[in-house]
């Protein structure tokens, strides 16, 4: 029988608290993230970066909780929003800047982009930029798993915006009837680009979304990493234990317009004023850490240096990786040498001296 | 040589490289208890279970995002299609997600699925369920795109597709699955992706055409023949890669060309043919390449509309015939 869905007043986060070191490495985490996507934002100003490009800022609890209660050997896939999942799932920070400016050292070889990362040595499998494709893909993924009878399992990141797709709720249907291991964690930043999620969701809560397919939900505060990472705890144990898919929905929020091009008016400055200063996800942390008498300004200071040093770094390597090679335009089109039909401007007409012995005739009868 | 039909052909390239690989099963709408809407998976639940043969719920979108996250994760799907006007709900996780994600990746994430079920029109199903998807499927780089005609190309051409690692789609034809045909008795018989064949041989005229066209375009070679008109039929097996070394060889030979699809004449395969023989072979050609196909309109219901909408023998005749300035 499945779980009804619940609150995460429930959920035992608000009881346990994570232990020092833990609560050490969250806050690192959330700040490279943070520090990351500012570098992104100067760097994409500066034009070293192109096409979309959607920044994490904000939301970094969801990626680093969940992250926290995953295996190296699961899986994780999301959308175009996905630095910080990279960066998260332990790919280094030069190969994902490196994308971000198109260079052969990007995580993609730089065919992909700010929106197309793959690491699959770290379980990630992108960066996707069709809004909700990820959810059966990530179904797919929770498929093969149990297919080979392995004990791990996929977790799929979407937004609010893609849990209106209707494929989403296919795959809700399959991966219930056929009690696949997945995690569906929405992160609910309250806006699709500029339809917040009022004008956009009728009917029940986001995380009651599974309840007609028989997928137990739970909503969590997506700016406390303690709560995310206890509630994404509960899901992947259940997952493991063979129970079938769950369900997170994460209330979040983005600090930055949708992408880079999006000043972002369709709010008043006084919400994100607002949610910066009294939920602000590092912040917390931060917080805790002193209060807790974990790190002392000191030690967050250093912190603060080791992830700065981190990201120069990055840039640097970004700005310095050559571009990929033109060879490159042509390969991993097919997984082996496939003769690629060459375009007009390549053709060397064929063999002209057997049609010039060619003389053309009249009726053949 | 064994006589098989093409239904048969398929079922047995499909428990055979199941047999091969465990990594290998079927998904798709009643293709499990029901075996299959046309019968094509017959006995493989049977054989393999409920684990290899998985029934889905009416869900193309879903089902096909899983099939190819499934492949993403290492495995090898077959996804079949009850017909291939029901794909156009999942046309983007084939082309978005499967054919582009290797790219994207930058070599990483490999998508080795076939996706395969009848394509084209039945026999009067009307506009919804009768469309031929070659020109679509073969527009996309990442593809490859198999349409055969005999039961040989289906078997061969199915266990190649399976075996290869990229995502294949596999347009079969109702009509076909029950003709019969000779096939070498052989549960390794495979053919090579990319490679067209001459039907017939002939030094007049050059037809292309694929699947069920083929069979069509074998009954006016004969017609002409009986004019004096030797025509060389190619059966082009693969849209995607386009075999057009096979093609220009046999223009090297004839000097015409016509082309025969099932499909609608725009941006067709025809026109793709009509391009790369200006391209490659331009001063090969005696007369201009004429394209045989649909009548540019949905395919009606009533019998004699649907007769007059598709392609048949004698307008292959016909434009054989135009080409060789032969006519009446
Ligand atoms: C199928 C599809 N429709 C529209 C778009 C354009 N688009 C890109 S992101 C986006 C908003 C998605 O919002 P949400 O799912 O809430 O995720 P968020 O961007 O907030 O992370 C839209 C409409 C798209 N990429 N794909």
């Amino acid at each position: 029988m499945a779980r009804a869905a619940t609150k995460s007043k429930s959920s035992k986060s608000e009881i346990e608290e994570v232990e020092d070191d833990l609560l050490l490495d969250f806050y690192r985490q959330m700040l490279l993230v943070r520090r990351f996507e500012e570098k992104v934002g100067q760097m994409y100003g500066m034009g070293l970066i192109g096409g979309f490009c959607h920044l994490y800022i904000g939301q970094e609890a969801v990626v680093v909780g969940v992250n926290h209660a995953l295996r190296k050997d699961d899986a994780i896939i999301t959308s175009y929003r996905c630095h910080g999942h990279g960066l998260i799932r332990g790919v280094p920070p030069k190969a994902v800047m490196a994308e971000l400016t198109g260079r052969a050292g990007g995580v993609s070889k730089g065919k992909g982009g700010s929106m197309h990362m793959f690491d699959l040595e770290k379980g990630f499998y992108g960066g996707h930029g069709i809004v909700g494709a990820q959810v059966p893909l990530g179904a797919g993924l929770a498929f093969s798993m149990k297919y080979n009878e392995s004990d791990n399992v996929a977790v799929v990141f979407f937004g609010e915006g893609a849990a209106n797709q209707g494929q989403v709720y296919e795959t809700f249907n399959m991966a219930s009837l056929w009690k696949l291991p997945v995690i569906f964690v929405v992160e609910n930043n309250q806006y699709a680009m500029g339809t917040s999620i009022k004008r956009a969701k009728a009917g029940t809560e986001l995380y009651q979304r599974g309840e007609a397919f028989g997928i137990p939900g739970q909503q969590v505060d997506g700016m406390d990493v303690e709560k995310v990472y206890a509630a994404a705890g509960e899901a992947v144990e259940h997952c493991r234990a063979g129970k079938g898919p769950i369900l997170l929905e994460t209330q979040t929020y983005r600090y930055r317009g949708h992408s880079m091009s999006d000043p972002a008016k369709y709010r008043s400055k006084d919400e994100v004023q607002k949610m910066r200063a009294e939920h602000d996800p590092i912040d917390h942390v931060r917080a805790k850490l002193t209060d807790r008498d974990i790190a002392d300004d000191a030690k967050l200071k250093e912190i603060d240096k080791q992830v700065k040093t981190q990201i120069a770094e990055a840039a640097e390597f970004a700005q310095n990786s050559p571009e990929p090679k033109l060879e490159e335009l042509m390969t991993d089109i097919y997984a082996e040498d496939v003769v690629i039909e060459p375009r007009p401007d390549d053709v060397e007409v064929h063999e002209k001296e057997a049609a010039g012995d060619h003389v053309p005739d009249g009726p053949k009868v | 040589m064994a006589t098989v039909t093409v239904r048969e052909a398929l079922r047995d390239a499909m428990a055979e490289e199941m047999r091969k690989d465990e990594k290998v099963f079927l998904i798709g709408e009643e293709v499990a208890q029901y075996q299959g809407a046309y019968k094509v998976s017959q006995g493989l639940l049977d054989e393999f279970g409920d684990k290899r043969v998985i029934d889905t719920p009416i869900t193309e979108h879903g089902f096909t995002g899983l099939a190819v996250g499934a492949a993403m994760g290492g495995l090898k799907p077959i996804t079949e299609f009850m017909t291939f006007n029901f794909a156009m709900q999942a046309i983007d996780q084939i082309i978005n997600s499967a054919a582009k994600t290797l790219y994207m990746s930058g070599g990483q994430v490999h998508c080795p699925i076939v996706f395969r079920g009848p394509n084209g029109a039945a026999s009067r199903v009307a506009a919804q369920h009768s469309q031929c998807y070659a020109s679509w499927y073969g527009h996309v780089p990442g593809l490859k795109v198999i349409a055969p005609w005999s039961a040989a190309d289906a078997k061969g051409l199915l266990k190649a597709a399976i075996r290869d690692p990229n995502p294949v789609v596999f347009l079969e034809n109702e009509l076909l699955y029950g003709q019969s045909f000779e096939i070498p008795d052989d549960d390794d018989f495979v053919l090579e992706i990319g490679k067209a064949h001459v039907e017939r041989e002939g030094s007049d005229v050059t037809i292309v055409a694929f699947s069920i066209m083929v069979g069509k375009a074998l009954e006016a070679a004969e017609k002409l023949a009986e004019e004096g008109i030797e025509a060389e039929v190619i059966n082009l097996r693969s849209i995607r890669p386009l075999d057009t070394k096979t093609i220009i060889t046999s223009l090297k030979k004839t000097n015409r060309l016509v082309s025969v699809e099932e499909g609608w004449a725009f941006a067709g395969i025809g026109a793709e043919l009509a391009a790369v023989v200006m391209e490659q072979g331009f001063d090969l050609l005696d007369a201009p390449l004429r394209r045989v196909s649909s009548v540019d309109a949905p395919l009606p219901y009533a019998a004699n509309l649907e007769h007059a909408a598709l392609p048949q023998t004698d307008h292959i005749v016909e434009a054989a015939r135009d080409v060789c300035y032969a006519r009446d």
